[in-house]
This record gives structure tokens, C-alpha cells and sequence, in this order.
């Protein structure tokens, strides 16, 4: 079985996004650029199957600008086997994003793909469910247990009221929580090995997607910001201040 | 234009999350239907609502996103009486379902609106609440989630809708749900409750966790949420989490014990009225964003608290 896993180059999470003053979005010149944190869990959970002899091949995809292949050559250090970038320097949104996908995975075969749950700038949430339905294939979302048993897979999903198991035939796709796993950092030789890995570069168009935007960003602005309020000296001055605004 | 809410599944009652995205949909300007999975009745109380939909197949009954979406696809793309958006809170459920349904009809999905500008025009935040984006839609039809927190919530009486009964292909063999493991809890949920308290990573462990928070908690009527850290250490279950990947809630008082304030965890409370932070060290950025804060050990402040409320 082959495990697809698309991942995609966004703001590092460290770092705190600025808005540029003309509305137009958020600056990311010169601001430091990281694998999506559910995208690594998602590459991280490919390679234990595949550890564990349930998969053969974990090929990682990235739809984005050329500088994707940093993130695509990230997911290849961690132990991916070759990468597919396809290239383009549009903001593909979510639905294309999956269409691209559905034709990669007509292409590829692969028996999971496993996507991280949300990317950490558009906060979509779409992607994996989108893929889903495109493909008509089932969806274990928001995953933290995925377990292959025969020829179907078990995942436990984090939900609003606990955790929730669901049994999904394959191929599925499984997107990833935070508590999944805890993704490998690179080594110095991986990374220098995944230099020499194949990655294919294609674009939109050789699958037959339109990409054009569905959704027009207008505007984007800061949120109200909250104001730093008092430091109390102790906790009676707390309980006074409490009741004082009302709130108890 | 008529929109299409649904419900979040609640047994046989209204969830809040539900009477928010109602009121959602009704500044959509249409009627609004409610669509449910359970009986009936208590939305078709709610205030505003014209008609409830009464989808009672069992391959319905535990939220599966296979079987509900082709069913509420099929409902919005009728061509007599179909929809022109669909809205669903932004919960578990909701973020699950909609996707698929807006898959099935070529629609790009519009996730967590704060607000409703106009007919196809929303915002809704980004980059963790870092920034506020306004989009317009530009397909015929809108699939939207709701941040329930942003919106009133409708009156849950005082409405009189006519119930129907709906039927879709049912289940589409491709998933089954085993089980879920809950947690039963007599406190007031998360998301809704007027008071929360929430600890991190400065807890410990779970006895401590217990030890500490549940008392404050007790005493105040609150609900309890947590980090992420205290949540991956094992402290509490993955359903406390509050932040920007756990749950999102804006209650009157929210007090972070022990708790450093990354972006990540403001995301999911910076909306509350009133943020208490009691920490050891005076420069966490969690007293950039509190009303009222308390430097100090948590191990002393907290039973000291718990005392004199
Ligand atoms: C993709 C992604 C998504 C994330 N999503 C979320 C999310 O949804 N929610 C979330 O919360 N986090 C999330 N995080 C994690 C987030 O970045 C932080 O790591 C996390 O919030 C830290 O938790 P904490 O404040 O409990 O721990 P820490 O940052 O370790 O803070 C502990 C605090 O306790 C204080 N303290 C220690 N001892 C005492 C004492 N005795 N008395 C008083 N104070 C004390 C310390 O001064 C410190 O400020 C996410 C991270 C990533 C990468």
C-alpha cells in the first residue's frame, strides 16, 4: 500500500503573523516559513506505517510556490520516498486543492491519504473531507489512533464530547490531530540523502484543475486587541477586583 | 433564499451551538430550516425557525460524514424547494460534515464566520485570530460554519415550525461508527458556560490538576478547560482543550491558572469578557491580554482563592 501526504509551507508557528497596513493580507516577507505542525504529524504517522510493514510507500505532495520544495525536501529528510510538487504561485484554495489531490491519488493508488487536520494560517479545516468526498471514499478526521486492520482502518477521533472510534474501509483518508504522534526531527544524513531523492515538479494544469479562487479575500484586518488590564499585589485585592467588574 | 441549519446533534434537545447558528442564518435575510438527525420537537420551538427537517434513518444517528452529506447535499441542490446555504456550528460535527457536503457540490466552504456583512460577504478569523479576513463567495451556493461564540443565540421557545420528515441514500457502506468514549461530567459544557477555569502545564499531573482546579471550579459553578500542554501530559481528557485546534469559548469570566498565554491557547479565549491569569512569572504574555492579573505561585493562591470567594 502506498500512503499519500500532502503538505504544505506556512508561517512558522512560532512566529506572530502582521497584518500589513493596506488590508491586503498578512506579510510574509522575510518571515520564517515551516511545514504546517499537522502536516508534520501527518508524514510522521505515514512513516510508522510503513516502519510497521503496513505500507510500502509514502510519497509526499506540496501544491504552492517553487519554495514548497523546502518543504517537500523536509518531509523527504524525515523518511518520505520521493516528493510531487506542484507548482503554482496562485493561494489554491481548499476545493482545488483536493481536486488536485484526487487526481494525483487516481494517478498514485495510494490506500490512505493522510492529511494534516487544519493548516495553521487559512484555518480552513476543509481539505481532508473535501478529498473525501471528491474520491468518494470514507474519512476518519481530527485522527488520534490510526490502526490498519486488514482492509479497513480503525481511527480514533477527537471530538467535542471525547473520543470517538471509527472503523472506515480502504482507501481512506485520515487527517491528523495534534496528540497523533510526535513527529522525528531530521537527521544530518537523512537530509542530506533527501537531497537525492526524486521530486517531480507538475502544475495545476497537467491534471486539469482551474485553480481561480471561489472566495475574494476583500480585506484583512488586526483583531480588536485587548488591553493589558492591572496586576493585583495579592489575592484579596483579586476577589475585590472580581466583584468590583461584576463577574462574580 | 431559503438556509438550511444543522443541528448539531444534541439527543433530543436544541444544543446551544445550534440557537447561535441560527441566529447566524437568519441575518442571511431568508427563512430558515433546521434540519436534525434526532426527534423533532425542540427545534421546531425555537424561536425564528419556519420548518425542522427529521432526518430518523438510523445510518444518520451517530454523525457520519459518508451518510450526511449526500443528504444534505441532495436537500440543498432539489430543484423545487432546495437551499441556498447551509450553515452548521463550527463544532466537531459541523467541521467534519460541511466540508464533505460543499465537496459534493462545487462549493468552497466559508469556515467560522464571526459575522455576516452581507449576502455572500462574511469574516471570519485566520492565522490563528491573528487577523480578520473579509471574503466574499462567489459560487450559487453558500456552505458556511459558525464560530458559535460570536453569535447571540436564538430563543429556544416561542417558535411553532411544521416538522417533515426527510430520507437520503442512507449508508453509503463506507464507514461505521464503533463507539465513543465520553466523559459524563455534571459541570456546565465548555463552550457554554458563563465560567471557566483552566489550568496548564504549571498542574503537574492529573491528581494535581484535580487537586487544584476542581475545588475553584466547584465554588464558582464553572467549567473546566485546559491547555494543550496539560491536555498532551495526560492532566485531563482531549476534550478540555481550549485554543485554536481545541475548543473556543468567550464565557463572562475566564481564569488561566498556570498558564503562559502562547498564541495558540489565546486563540480559543481571547474573546471572554473578563480574563483572570494567576501565573508565577510576571512576563507570560498571558498578562498582555488579562483584565486582571495575579503574579504568583498557583500552589498558594489558588486554596487561598477557593477560601475567601
Ligand atoms: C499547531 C499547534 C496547535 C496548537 N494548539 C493549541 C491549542 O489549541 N491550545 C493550547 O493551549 N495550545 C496549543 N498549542 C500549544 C501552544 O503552543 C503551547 O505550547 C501551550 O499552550 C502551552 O501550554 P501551557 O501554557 O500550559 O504550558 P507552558 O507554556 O509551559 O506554560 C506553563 C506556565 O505555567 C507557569 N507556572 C509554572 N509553575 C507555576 C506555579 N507554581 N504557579 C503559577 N504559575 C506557574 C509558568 O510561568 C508558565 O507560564 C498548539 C501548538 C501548535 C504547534
Amino acid at each position: 500500500m502506498k500512503i499519500l501526504v500532502p503538505v504544505k509551507r506556512v508561517i512558522d508557528y512560532n512566529v506572530k503573523p502582521r497584518v500589513k497596513s493596506d488590508g491586503s493580507g498578512v506579510d510574509l516577507a522575510n518571515v520564517k516559513m515551516s511545514m504546517n505542525p499537522f502536516d508534520e504529524i501527518a508524514v510522521e504517522e505515514a512513516l510508522r506505517l510503513k516502519e510497521a510493514g503496513k505500507a510500502e510507500e509514502v510519497i509526499a505532495v506540496s501544491i504552492g510556490p517553487a519554495k514548497a520544495q523546502e518543504t517537500l525536501r523536509t518531509a523527504l529528510a524525515m523518511g518520505a520516498d520521493r516528493a510531487i510538487l506542484v507548482e503554482t504561485d496562485e493561494a489554491v484554495e481548499p476545493l482545488a486543492v483536493a481536486k488536485i489531490l484526487k487526481a494525483i491519488a487516481a494517478d498514485e493508488e495510494p490506500g490512505i491519504v493522510m492529511l494534516g487536520k487544519q493548516a495553521i494560517d487559512d484555518d480552513s479545516n476543509q481539505t481532508g473531507q473535501m478529498l473525501a468526498a471528491l474520491m468518494e471514499r470514507p474519512q476518519g478526521t481530527f485522527a488520534s489512533k490510526v490502526e490498519i486492520d486488514g482492509d479497513g482502518v480503525s481511527v480514533t477521533r477527537e471530538v467535542d464530547g471525547g473520543l470517538e472510534t471509527v472503523k472506515l474501509t480502504l482507501p481512506a483518508i485520515v487527517t491528523t490531530d495534534l496528540r497523533l504522534n510526535e513527529p522525528r526531527y531530521a537527521s544530518l544524513p537523512n537530509i542530506m540523502k533527501a537531497k537525492k531523492k526524486p521530486l517531480d515538479t507538475k502544475t495545476p494544469a497537467d491534471y486539469g484543475v482551474d485553480v481561480a479562487p471561489r472566495l475574494t479575500t476583500t480585506n484583512v484586518s488586526e483583531p480588536p486587541v485587548r488591553q493589558a488590564g492591572e496586576i493585583v499585589e495579592d489575592v484579596d485585592a483579586l476577589v475585590a477586583k472580581l466583584k468590583a467588574l461584576g463577574a462574580i | 433564499m431559503t438556509t438550511l441549519v444543522f443541528a448539531e446533534p444534541h439527543g433530543d434537545a436544541v444544543a446551544d451551538a445550534t440557537l447561535a447558528t441560527v441566529t447566524a442564518a437568519a441575518a442571511l435575510g431568508g427563512p430558515v430550516h433546521v434540519l436534525t438527525t434526532a426527534a423533532g420537537d425542540a427545534h421546531a420551538a425555537i424561536a425564528g425557525v419556519e420548518k425542522v427537517l427529521v432526518a430518523d434513518d438510523a445510518a444518520y444517528a451517530n454523525g457520519l460524514a459518508e451518510n450526511l452529506a449526500p443528504l444534505i447535499a441532495g436537500l440543498m441542490a432539489k430543484d423545487d424547494t432546495g437551499y441556498d446555504a447551509v450553515l452548521a456550528p463550527a463544532t466537531t460535527t459541523g467541521k467534519n460534515v460541511l466540508p464533505r457536503v460543499a465537496a459534493l457540490l462545487d462549493v468552497m466552504q466559508v469556515s467560522d464566520i464571526i459575522s455576516v456583512e452581507g449576502p455572500k460577504t462574511f469574516t471570519r478569523p485566520i492565522y490563528a485570530g491573528n487577523a480578520i479576513a473579509t471574503v466574499e463567495s462567489s459560487d450559487p451556493k453558500l456552505v458556511i460554519t459558525v464560530r458559535t461564540t460570536a453569535f447571540d443565540k436564538a430563543e429556544a421557545t416561542g417558535g411553532s415550525a411544521g416538522t417533515e420528515t426527510v430520507s437520503g441514500p442512507g449508508d453509503a457502506g463506507l464507514s461505521q461508527f464503533v463507539k465513543l468514549d465520553a466523559v459524563e461530567s455534571e459541570r456546565p459544557e465548555l463552550t457554554s458556560a458563563g465560567i471557566v477555569v483552566s489550568g496548564g502545564r504549571a498542574l503537574k499531573d492529573g491528581e494535581t490538576f484535580e487537586q487544584y482546579i476542581t475545588p475553584l471550579a466547584d465554588k464558582l459553578g464553572a467549567a473546566i478547560g485546559a491547555s494543550r500542554a496539560a491536555v498532551d501530559a495526560g492532566y485531563v481528557p482531549n476534550d478540555y482543550q481550549v485554543g485554536q485546534t481545541g475548543k473556543i469559548v468567550a464565557p463572562e469570566v475566564y481564569i488561566a491558572i498556570g498558564i503562559s498565554g502562547a498564541i495558540q491557547h489565546l486563540a480559543g479565549m481571547k474573546d471572554s469578557k473578563v480574563i483572570v491569569a494567576i501565573n508565577k512569572d510576571p512576563d507570560a504574555p498571558i498578562f498582555q491580554v488579562a483584565d486582571i492579573g495575579l503574579v504568583a505561585d498557583l500552589f498558594n493562591a489558588v486554596p487561598e482563592l477557593v477560601e475567601k470567594l
